[in-house]
């Protein structure tokens, strides 16, 4: 009999728990969100007017992400200089039913703005879709998601620029001969699959007659199937001489696989990466240099084009421009192959010289 | 020595009934409506409330089948592969040229194939546990969806066909009316049916219940291959609603499924538990995860908050059954 007193007594506990847990956080809702949502916290329950702070969302492709990390940083630098609030999101695996779910949330919030790294290029399109139709202002960043699902795509880079430098780049290692082999992020990634497609496109040159891309494979852009992937390339072909990942995930995966296996100098690792994980691949030379844009400008400038659409000063046609606080320079709305996007600029190089000066930065 | 009778009539008593872990879950969804509405000023609406249910019912209809697993001590892990496979063999079969309403009925067949499957290995090589043979299968049916559409997302469905995943019937969401259907349909089946009372009967003493009779094969045949063919469904809607369908899709969806089960009171020593428990249970997780997305929180924050969750309901039903003995 005692123990049924227990069993509702811990019950009792639970339920208030719970009770206790939400009366808690409405208090210090400051723990979960940004930090402007704080100070701001008892105006937004009152509506969504004008001259209310705006809020802006950005979802990336799954938590855990460095790269990640730093957009979602420089996108809640950029909302507060506008005075906004940042709401970041990641679901904790990189799936579309995640982000579809947390889209949904976000709809449900009435946010102004969501931005959106993309795991499908097509899957988002009913969600991205309901959110514009109740007037939430649609972005993809880093990767996309398909021109009727979205407003704009922020492009880290010009990706025709991206694929004919990597293969520019893997030529010279191998110095114009030999096998090499591509490590990419999940089969759909969008972006990913493009650079490909125009690192294949560079490859038909005649210059690369001597170069045979022997397989692409897919690491998820998971460290453990990044890792056991490279394994499987190096143990397929025992001439491979050097690895492309065009993902900061697989370059560091693949790096660290050469290095472990002590195979500086006959397998060479190139793509893109970021600086802080790769210095010390690039410093024992596994990695002879490589590329990569700011990631912290990339949600610096999404989330200016986020600001700007629901200010208004765009709309999301070819032609128009708008000022990315401290970027330099104006930035142009330009066409893409089936909507519109907004480039950041060149692939930055990092070789032995610059990484010191880069890897504290991100 | 546990003795276990089978609950069947016993009187109605109120004290009883207030005892019961349903009602604990009930006050459960009742403490996370009251928690979710005091974090969020954005929950507590119509839509708000009947939106956020197309978000996690996809998965729930694999509940029920599991409900009845669990309760004869199997467990199947290979549903989130189930779904993935007969959700690509759809989307390719309709690529194909296949019509759309056929494609959906070849993506029920696959699904009740593969959940036959399960049955079939387990009840021809009885030596082999549920688990083995669920992770064979798990990782089998997978890699004939990679096999399929290697690596590639296929999709291009007819405008109809999206509302499985995002429409309407009047203010209702279709997936609510068909999962609560579902749920009075299959509580029927397991507290009223002599096919129900069977599979409680196999969970308390497998043995017994093959000497009283009970044809403990051909239950789980039954049982596994409704596993397989709720799979199915939760495909259809998933599709649905993405619009498209990839290899990976519906990872981990079986642990998200044996979570809600679990909650649901449903003891894994098989033989306890309720359809009901696990019904509110899927209610329980579903908007706990919304209100908790609804103030941003991140997602491992939420993870650990529905593993504690989870260890503190699976303590407390075990104290329950302790109880009994």
């Amino acid at each position: 009999m005692k123990k049924k007193w227990l069993v509702h007594l811990l019950a009792v506990l639970l339920f208030g728990l719970l009770v206790a847990c939400g009366g808690g956080e409405e208090s210090g809702g400051d723990n979960t969100g940004s930090e402007s949502s704080n100070e701001n916290g008892t105006e937004e329950t009152a509506g969504n007017g004008d001259g209310e702070q705006k809020r802006h969302a950005f979802v990336f492709k799954n938590t855990g992400n460095p790269y990640g990390e730093k957009i979602m940083e420089g996108f809640e630098t950029a909302i507060d200089e506008t005075g906004g609030e940042a709401i970041l999101r990641s679901p904790d695996q990189p799936t579309v039913e995640g982000q579809i779910q947390i889209i949904e949330e976000l709809i449900a919030q009435q946010v102004d703005s969501i931005s959106v790294s993309a795991n499908d290029y097509d899957g988002l399109q009913p969600v991205l879709t309901k959110a514009m139709n109740q007037g939430i202002k649609v972005l993809s960043a880093d990767s996309a998601v398909n021109g009727d699902s979205r407003t704009v795509h922020i492009n880290q880079a010009d990706p025709e620029a991206i694929g004919r430098t990597l293969v520019q780049a893997v030529a010279e290692m191998m110095e114009n001969e030999g096998q090499f082999a591509i490590l990419s992020a999940t089969s759909q990634a969008s972006n990913q699959n493009l650079w490909i497609e125009w690192m294949e496109t560079e490859l038909e040159s005649e210059e690369y007659a001597d170069i045979e891309l022997v397989e692409v494979a897919y690491g998820d852009d998971l460290r453990d199937k990044s890792v056991s992937e490279t394994e499987a390339l190096l143990q397929s072909y025992p001439d491979l001489k050097a690895i492309v990942a065009p993902t900061t995930v697989g370059i560091a995966a693949a790096s660290k696989v050469i290095t472990d296996k002590e195979l500086q100098g006959e397998v060479l690792v190139t793509g893109l990466g970021l600086p802080s994980e790769m210095a010390e691949y690039i410093s024992n030379g596994v990695s002879p240099w490589m590329y990569l844009w700011n990631p912290l400008d990339v949600g610096y400038l999404t989330g200016n084009a986020a600001n700007a659409l629901v200010e208004e000063e765009i709309t999301g046609e070819v032609g128009e421009t708008f000022e990315a606080g401290e970027l330099e320079g104006e930035f142009e709305v330009t066409e893409s192959d089936d909507g519109v996007e907004i480039l950041l600029g060149d692939p930055f190089k990092f070789d032995p010289d610059n990484i010191d000066k880069w890897k504290d930065i991100y | 020595m546990v003795t276990r009778t089978i609950e069947n009539s016993q009187p109605f008593s109120w004290k009883r009934l207030f005892l019961q872990w349903e009602w604990m879950l009930v006050l459960l969804i009742i403490a996370i409506f009251m928690m979710n509405s005091s974090i969020s000023p954005y929950f507590l609406n119509y839509t708000s409330v009947t939106d956020a249910t197309m978000t996690f019912l996809d998965k729930a209809f694999i509940v029920f089948p599991m409900v009845m697993i669990m309760l004869m001590r199997e467990i199947d892990i290979s549903v989130g592969s189930t779904v993935a496979l007969s959700s690509v063999v759809m989307a390719t079969a309709y690529n194909a040229g296949l019509p759309m309403i056929l494609a959906l009925v070849l993506c029920l067949v696959v699904g009740a194939l593969c959940g036959f499957l399960n049955g079939f290995l387990l009840v021809k090589y009885r030596e082999l546990s549920a688990v083995i043979v669920t992770l064979s299968t798990m990782i089998l049916y997978r890699g004939i969806a990679y096999m399929i559409l290697e690596d590639q997302s296929a999709g291009d469905f007819p405008t109809w066909f999206s509302f499985f995943g995002w429409g309407y019937i009047g203010t209702i969401p279709f997936i609510l009316i068909l999962f609560i259907a579902l749920a009075i349909l299959f509580v029927l089946i397991q507290q009223k049916t002599v096919f129900g009372r069977q599979i409680y009967a196999i969970g308390s003493n497998p043995t017994a219940a093959r000497f009283a009779g009970v044809k403990v094969d051909r239950i789980k045949l039954i049982v596994f291959t409704l596993a397989g063919v709720m799979a199915a469904i939760t495909a259809i809607f998933l599709t649905a609603r993405m619009g498209s369908t990839r290899p990976n899709v519906a990872n981990m969806y079986e642990l998200d499924v044996i979570a809600m089960v679990a909650l649901g009171g449903i003891s894994t020593a098989g033989g306890k538990g309720r359809m009901l428990g696990a019904i509110l249970a899927v209610f329980v997780i579903g908007y706990l995860q919304y209100g908790l997305g609804l103030i941003n929180i991140p997602a491992q924050a939420l993870l650990v908050i529905i593993g504690l969750l989870l260890i503190i309901s699976v303590t407390i039903t075990n104290l329950r059954v302790k109880k009994r003995k």
